[in-house]
C-alpha cells in the first residue's frame, strides 16, 4: 500500500495552537477546522494544501494542547500522512485514534523541501523522496499500536470488544481503595 | 520502581513494570471540559457500550468557553450538560459552581495520592503534585475510559529534578518549572515522567507545587509527580472523597536522568515569546512595555498566586498604559480572595476581577490580544496566536513578576516595586 504525494516542509515544535487556534474550537466539523488549519503559521497554507499532500516536519510535532481537533483539522485538509522526526505524545495518540497516519523518520526531514514528491509505503515504512532521489526508513510501530491501527483506532477497538462480548470493563464502585500494592 | 512505575504497576495488577512496557491500567477518575467533551461524547456513543463505567468517577467541567462566549460555545456546553443528565452523572459542574477543572477537581478531593487520573486536557499532569499519576489525553482516549474505566499506557522513563536549598526571594514554583523547561527544552522530557523532589519543596505551598507539575507537559512530559509528603497529606486528607494509599518510590528506583538545582541561587524568570522554552531572567527582559497583565489559569490562578500579586498591588495602581485581568481559578478561591480583601486590592488598583474561566489563556474570550500587543501572563503557553492575534506576544511569568509589571507598565522584577529589602514571596 503505497501513497505518492507532495511534501509541505514545516519546522520543529509545530504546536497545536498553530495547527488549529483555540478560537475555532467551538465546532467539531472537520471541514470548518481544516479551513483554519495552520492559520497562525501561515494564513494561506490551508488553501494551498491539496488532498493527498504530505506534511513533513522536524522535532516534537503537535506539542501543546490535547485538542483532538488538531489531527482532525489536518485530516480534514485531506493530508495523507505526517512524517516528522518526533511527535508530542498526546498528538501522537490522538492522530492514531482518529485515523491520521504518522511516520517517525529521523533523516527524511533533513533532505525534504516543500514541493518534493514523496512515495510512502505504509506497510514497510519505506519512504522515497523522488525529487531528491533518496530513500528513508520510518521507525516501526509497537505491536500493540499496530493492533489499534488495524482495528481503526481506540473507539473501533472498544466497539469490536463490545460487539463480541469480550469487553473488559471496570464496574461502578469496584476499584476499592486507590493505589496500594 | 519509581513512584510513577509503582502506581502504574498497581493499576495494571502487575508485580513490576519497566519503562517501555505497554500496559492496560485501571483509571480511578476521569474528566473532560467543554471543548473536549463534545467530541468524547460523540466517540463514546459509537462504542455501543451504553453507560459510563462508573458515574461517580467521571467529571464534566465547563471551563474553557464558559460562561458561554457565543452561540457555538453554548451549544457545546449544552451537549455536555445533556449527556450528564442522561447518564445521571453527579459530577457535572454548572456555571457558578464550576471553576478551572484542574484546580477545582483537586480542591474538591476527586484526585488522590496513588491514583491514576486521566483528563481530556493536556494540563491534567497538574495533579501529580498530589502523588497521583495524572496525564492528559485526547477526546477518543477519554471516550474509551468513560466506556471501560481502563486505558493503555507506555510506561515512561522517569527524569528526577531535585530542588536543593531555600528558594531565593521572589522565586516561586512557577520560576522553578520555567527554569527547567528553559534548560531541557520543550521536548526535553518527551514521553517521560518528571519527578520533582528535594528539600526546597518543603518551602513551597501546595499552590506553588501545582504550578510545577502543571507545566510538565510544556517540557513534553507525560506526567509530573511529587511524592506525597505530609504537606500533601495534610492538604488532601480533609478533601478526599475516597480512601487512598500513598505510593512512594523504592530506594533502588532507577531514573533515566537526575538534575539538581540550588534554588537559593535562582532568580525570577520569564518565557519570552513565543515558546515556553525561551526562558530568560526577568532582569534581562525588564523594560518591555506591557499592554496587558493576566493573573489566572490552572497554572497560577490559585489563592497563593492572588496573595502574592496583592502584596505588590496593595496601595498601588495599575500603570495607565496597562490593563490587568485577575481570574480566580474557582469560586472557592474567589470567595476566599474576597474575604481576605484581595479582590478589593485588585479593584482599587484598577484591575478587573472576573468569574472563573480559562478564557484569556487560549485567546478564547475576555482579554484577547490585538496585533502588536504584549501580555505578561501567569499561564503556561505563549505560542504564536495563543492569546489572540498572531502578531501579539506573550511573556509567561509567576504572579509576582506579573503584578510588578502591571504596576510599572513594563516587564519588571518585583524588587523594582517593593525594593530589595522585601522578603519576597511569603515564606
Amino acid at each position: 500500500m503505497t501513497h505518492r504525494g507532495t511534501a509541505w516542509r514545516l519546522g520543529d515544535h509545530v504546536d497545536t495552537d498553530v495547527i488549529i487556534p483555540a478560537r475555532y474550537l467551538v465546532t467539531v466539523d472537520p471541514k470548518v477546522l481544516a479551513a483554519h488549519c495552520f492559520e497562525d503559521l501561515d494564513p494561506t497554507l490551508a488553501s494551498r494544501i491539496r488532498p493527498g499532500d504530505i506534511i513533513v516536519a522536524g522535532e516534537n510535532f503537535g506539542q501543546g494542547s490535547s485538542r483532538e481537533h488538531a489531527p482532525i483539522a489536518i485530516k480534514g485538509l485531506g493530508v495523507a500522512c505526517v512524517i516528522a522526526r518526533s511527535y508530542a505524545r498526546i498528538f501522537f495518540r490522538n492522530a492514531f485514534n482518529i485515523g491520521l497516519p504518522l511516520f517517525e523518520c529521523r533523516d527524511l526531514p533533513d533532505v525534504t523541501e516543500t514541493g518534493d514528491v514523496l512515495v510512502v509505503d505504509a506497510g514497510t515504512g519505506r519512504i522515497v523522496n523522488e525529487t531528491k532521489g533518496t530513500t528513508h526508513q520510518a521507525a516501526p510501530l509497537p505491536e500493540f499500536m499496530r493492533r489499534l491501527v488495524a482495528a481503526g483506532g481506540i473507539i473501533e477497538y472498544v466497539r469490536q470488544q463490545v460487539a463480541s462480548g469480550q469487553l473488559r470493563r471496570e464496574g461502578a464502585g469496584g476499584h476499592g481503595p486507590a493505589g496500594g500494592a | 520502581m519509581t513512584t510513577t512505575e509503582k502506581i502504574l504497576a498497581a493499576h495494571a495488577d502487575l508485580p513490576r513494570v519497566r519503562p517501555g512496557d505497554l500496559i492496560e491500567a485501571r483509571v480511578d477518575f476521569c474528566f473532560a471540559n467543554d471543548i473536549t467533551a463534545p467530541l468524547a461524547i460523540r466517540e463514546f456513543e459509537k462504542t455501543g457500550v451504553g453507560t459510563v463505567f462508573d458515574p461517580d468517577r467521571v467529571a464534566l467541567v465547563p471551563d474553557h468557553y464558559a460562561p458561554n462566549k457565543d452561540i457555538a460555545s453554548a451549544e457545546q456546553c449544552k451537549v455536555m450538560r445533556e449527556f450528564a443528565r442522561r447518564h445521571q452523572l453527579p459530577h457535572y459542574f454548572e456555571v457558578g459552581r464550576a471553576g478551572i477543572a484542574h484546580v477545582l477537581l483537586a480542591e474538591q478531593g476527586f484526585v488522590l495520592p496513588g491514583e491514576v487520573f486521566v483528563g481530556a486536557d493536556s494540563h491534567t499532569c497538574n495533579h501529580g503534585a498530589l502523588g497521583a499519576f495524572a496525564t492528559g489525553v485526547g477526546s477518543s482516549d477519554l471516550a474509551a475510559v468513560m466506556a471501560t474505566g481502563r486505558l493503555w499506557f507506555r510506561v515512561p522513563e522517569t527524569l528526577r529534578f531535585v530542588f536543593r536549598g531555600r528558594p531565593a526571594p521572589w522565586v516561586t514554583g512557577k520560576d522553578l518549572v520555567l527554569r527547567i523547561i528553559g534548560d531541557i527544552g520543550v521536548d526535553g522530557a518527551r514521553y517521560c515522567a518528571m519527578e520533582f523532589a528535594g528539600e526546597a519543596l518543603r518551602h513551597l505551598t501546595m499552590d506553588e507545587r501545582f504550578s510545577i507539575t502543571n507545566m510538565a507537559v510544556e517540557a513534553g512530559g507525560k506526567n509530573g509527580i511529587m511524592e506525597p509528603d505530609d504537606v500533601v497529606l495534610d492538604w488532601v486528607r480533609p478533601r478526599a472523597r475516597r480512601p487512598f494509599t500513598p505510593v512512594f518510590a523504592d530506594p533502588d528506583a532507577e531514573y533515566a536522568r537526575v538534575v539538581e538545582y540550588d534554588t537559593s541561587r535562582l532568580e525570577p524568570v520569564v518565557s519570552a515569546p513565543s515558546s515556553p522554552g525561551n526562558v530568560v531572567p526577568v532582569r534581562e527582559a525588564a523594560g518591555v512595555p506591557v499592554d496587558q497583565v493576566f493573573i489566572g489559569t490552572c497554572t497560577n490562578g490559585r489563592l497563593e498566586d492572588l496573595r502574592v500579586a496583592a502584596r505588590l498591588l496593595a496601595g498601588r495602581t495599575v500603570h495607565p498604559r496597562t490593563r490587568m485581568l485577575v481570574i480566580p481559578a474557582t469560586p472557592a478561591i474567589y470567595r476566599q480572595a474576597l474575604e481576605e480583601g484581595l479582590v478589593k486590592i485588585f479593584l482599587d488598583a484598577g484591575a478587573v476581577v472576573s468569574a472563573s474561566t480559562c478564557g484569556p489563556c487560549i485567546g478564547g474570550h475576555m482579554g484577547v490580544l490585538a496585533a502588536g500587543e504584549v501580555c505578561v501572563s501567569t499561564s503556561s503557553r505563549n505560542f504564536v496566536g495563543r492569546m489572540g492575534h498572531r502578531e501579539s506576544r506573550v511573556y509567561l511569568s509567576g504572579p509576582a513578576v506579573a503584578a510588578a509589571s502591571a504596576v510599572l507598565g513594563r516587564l519588571a522584577h518585583p524588587d523594582e516595586v517593593l525594593g530589595k529589602t522585601a522578603a519576597g514571596v511569603g515564606r
